[in-house]
């Protein structure tokens, strides 16, 4: 190569922004990768260890529930329901039963009330429990995984008491919880209530839940390589998280307070103390730290709801035939992921014309390639795992 | 007839051989009693049984019957991987680790080869491995697995000035480079060279750790992000020569810390005539100490970011351990 003045001072632009020529390298993140949560794929375009840019690509979780209910009864639906975030499947029944009954101008008992609030708050700390389990575990510590899954077990050892199901229960139903059919009239009225001692046990759980708390934050928190992994890594700035629709703790680790509990009606939160945790940077940190908090008041909640249980029926009056009048209506709960809303369209028949779900890790994850833009590649990981998301909630 | 016996010996060949044979199984069993001691503890420490009936008796059989299974499996070797490479690098790796039995003294006189360069050969033969893991992430034709090697390269080359630099403070105290010198200086001198170079034993073990990418320096393999790191393509025996390297590799270095920092095969208040029997239990004794921290470390910690692992290094454990040389060298010359 021959140097002219032209060479040298292209060579010297060069070299002063770039001292080596390198090749940016496409690396495939998923669907199958050990914590993608499922089969979530990333598309990152890496140079050595930095990355330039992300692409989440979704859609291979994809089971047309939306359209699958269409050619449903009501009762039906709650099975498919279930499986959409499947670690806390209790939480999704709630708010599509809200809605048709809202529809339906029914109303759950009150004792029905209180045993779905119970169990959506159980629900949320099996749910934040296996964040606490699997977070650590992204960062490279494996042993919290098993002090955080152990106590999730008595959680769901409460749930499958009461609905004979670990992670599906179906148990709501329009206007009331219990298996209403299939248990031959004198058995029905003994199985339908809460099983025995379910109210002590739950108490002694709660305890048990608090002390893995307190666990976990020693061990996790007082943990410094944590805090150097975590702190500053992943800010999700409020403003960011408002625009692009995250929901749940999530939006609440950056710093806004806003938690359905408080805003929505669906289940009666309003006679019940408690705090709504929010972070202050949005980074992983705060992430992890208000999903623990949310634990501890998931727990109070818990505590709360079975002292002041109230005696009575668990079904309220509705046609051994439901079918939902005309009508469409908009129902949205704060499950442990996010705000979980149903739009539900009616034409009168029995199952819905057209059901819209709108679930939280969908929108959740949309905020990956802000996220993770110009960010190491173990940062992916540290960041993407805070989200918390499950695959069945970002595909239906 | 024990002379008879010990007759043969003398040939250079038979000894030679029966070095070899002794390595060769010694590298498996010292592998499978440390791989061993990481399940159940692991298990200990994380409210679980582990392995429970492999044996009939916990499980103590569940090392060999994974060694079984890693042979009985099929010989992957991807398509486009560079394959004299590929199959080279677990070799290398594991030539790394048994070269350096060489030269750790289990006793006095037992000891294969008395380098008077001991522990700059055992520092220096201990990187080859690096060559091996950066082949096999390299050959593997594998993104994670090249990441995987890459990371590896640059942990290995910051973490071994720190590892060579803390070793030089106990060479300065004892006045040679002979690991069975060391050892005997620490007998003359009657404490172990811990107690004056503690700040060196730190910096070791924590470089030792990053040599052996555990974690908390565990990112070359990085489950969570890089799938197995540059293990990823391997599978069968191939697999399982790193796997015996990695446990085999924690005994040499825990060795070498102890020879240097503990004392080695003497401990205080041990008559050194019976050293030639006690001494290589003592010496077990206080390399399964080191490695039951290093497991304990394992199931304890998160792991780094590739760049605060390099902060670590450059900017803490390189300037203490020179301060640390620094402080040896004129306490030597003024005491």
């Amino acid at each position: 190569m021959t140097i002219d003045a032209d060479t040298i001072r292209h060579l010297s632009e060069v070299s002063v922004s770039v001292e080596l020529q390198t090749e940016d390298m496409t690396l495939n993140i998923g669907p199958q990768h050990p914590s993608t949560h499922g089969v979530l794929r990333l598309v990152a375009r890496v140079d050595g260890e930095r990355c330039h840019d992300v692409q989440p690509v979704i859609g291979y979780m994809h089971r047309g529930y939306e359209k699958l209910s269409e050619v449903r009864t009501y009762p039906q639906i709650t099975t498919i329901v279930n499986r959409i975030d499947w670690v806390a499947g209790y939480a999704n029944e709630v708010p599509f039963i809200v809605a048709a009954e809202k529809l339906m101008g029914v109303e759950a008992p009150e004792r029905a009330q209180y045993i779905r609030l119970i169990l959506t708050e159980m629900a949320r700390m099996a749910s934040h429990l296996v964040f606490m389990a699997s977070y650590p575990l992204e960062l490279g510590a494996a042993t919290p995984l098993f002090f955080a899954l152990r106590e999730r077990e008595r959680v769901l050892d409460l749930l499958e008491g009461v609905t004979g199901g670990r992670f599906h229960p179906n148990f709501n139903r329009i206007g009331g919880v219990k298996p209403a059919y299939g248990a031959g009239s004198s058995t029905r009225k003994m199985i339908q209530d809460l099983p025995a001692g379910f109210l002590k046990d739950t108490r002694d759980a709660m305890g048990r839940v608090l002390g893995v708390c307190d666990e976990l934050e020693d061990l996790v928190a007082g943990n410094e390589i944590i805090l150097a992994r975590t702190k500053g890594v992943g800010i999700l700035p409020p403003e960011v998280a408002v625009s692009y629709g995250v929901s749940g703790p999530n939006l609440r680790a950056s710093g806004v307070s806003f938690d359905l509990r408080r805003a929505e009606s669906y289940l009666p939160y309003e006679s019940f103390d408690f705090d709504v945790i929010t972070g202050e940077n949005g980074d992983c940190w705060d992430r992890w730290w208000v999903r623990l908090q949310e634990i501890r008041e998931a727990a109070r909640i818990i505590v709360q709801a079975v002292d002041g249980i109230p005696a009575g029926p668990l079904q309220a009056k509705v046609p051994k035939i439901i079918k939902v009048p005309k009508g469409e209506t908009y129902v949205r709960a704060e499950n442990p992921k996010g705000e979980m809303g149903y739009y539900l369209v009616s034409d009168g028949g029995t199952g819905p014309y057209r059901l819209k779900i709108r679930s939280a890790s969908f929108s959740n994850i949309s905020v990956l390639p802000y996220l993770l833009e110009g960010i190491l590649v173990p940062d992916i990981i540290a960041t993407m795992g805070s989200l918390d998301f499950v695959l069945g909630d970002v595909d239906r | 007839m024990l002379e008879t016996v010990l007759d043969i010996f003398d040939n250079f060949w038979v000894a030679l051989g029966a070095k070899l044979l002794l390595v060769a199984l010694l590298i498996p069993l010292i592998g499978m009693v440390i791989g061993f001691a990481e399940i159940k503890l692991s298990a200990k420490m994380q409210a679980r049984m582990g392995p429970y009936f492999a044996g009939g008796r916990w499980g103590w059989a569940q090392l060999i019957a994974d060694g079984i299974k890693f042979f009985q499996k099929e010989d992957i070797i991807p398509d486009n991987a560079d394959r004299p490479v590929f199959k080279t690098a677990p070799m290398l790796v594991l030539v790394g680790t048994v070269a350096l039995f060489v030269v750790i003294p289990f006793g006095p006189g037992l000891i294969f080869r008395d380098l008077s360069v001991g522990i700059f050969y055992a520092l220096a033969i201990s990187s080859l491995s690096t060559i091996g893991v950066l082949m096999a992430g390299w050959s593997s034709a594998n993104k994670y697995s090249l990441i995987g090697g890459l990371r590896a390269a640059g942990q290995l080359i910051a973490y071994e000035l720190p590892l060579v630099l803390a070793a030089v403070g106990s060479v300065i105290m004892a006045g040679t480079m002979s690991m069975s010198g060391i050892v005997e200086a620490q007998i003359t001198a009657g404490y172990p060279y811990v107690i004056f170079q503690f700040v060196g034993f730190g910096i070791f073990m924590v470089a030792a750790l990053a040599e052996l990418t555990r974690i908390p320096f565990d990112m070359p393999i990085a489950e969570s992000e890089l799938v197995m790191g540059y293990l990823t393509e391997y599978s069968g025996f191939r697999f399982l020569f790193f796997f015996l390297a990695e446990f085999a590799n924690m005994f040499t270095m825990s060795a070498i810390a102890a020879t240097l920092f503990l004392g080695g095969y003497w401990l205080p208040g041990i008559p050194t005539e019976t050293l030639e029997f006690v001494g290589p239990v003592i010496l077990l004794a206080k390399v399964f100490l080191l490695a039951f921290a290093m497991i304990w470390f394992r199931w304890t910690f998160p792991r780094f970011r590739e760049d605060q692992l390099q902060t670590l290094a450059w900017k803490w454990l390189i300037p203490l351990a020179l301060a640390n040389i620094g402080a040896t060298a004129f306490f030597k010359v003024v005491l």
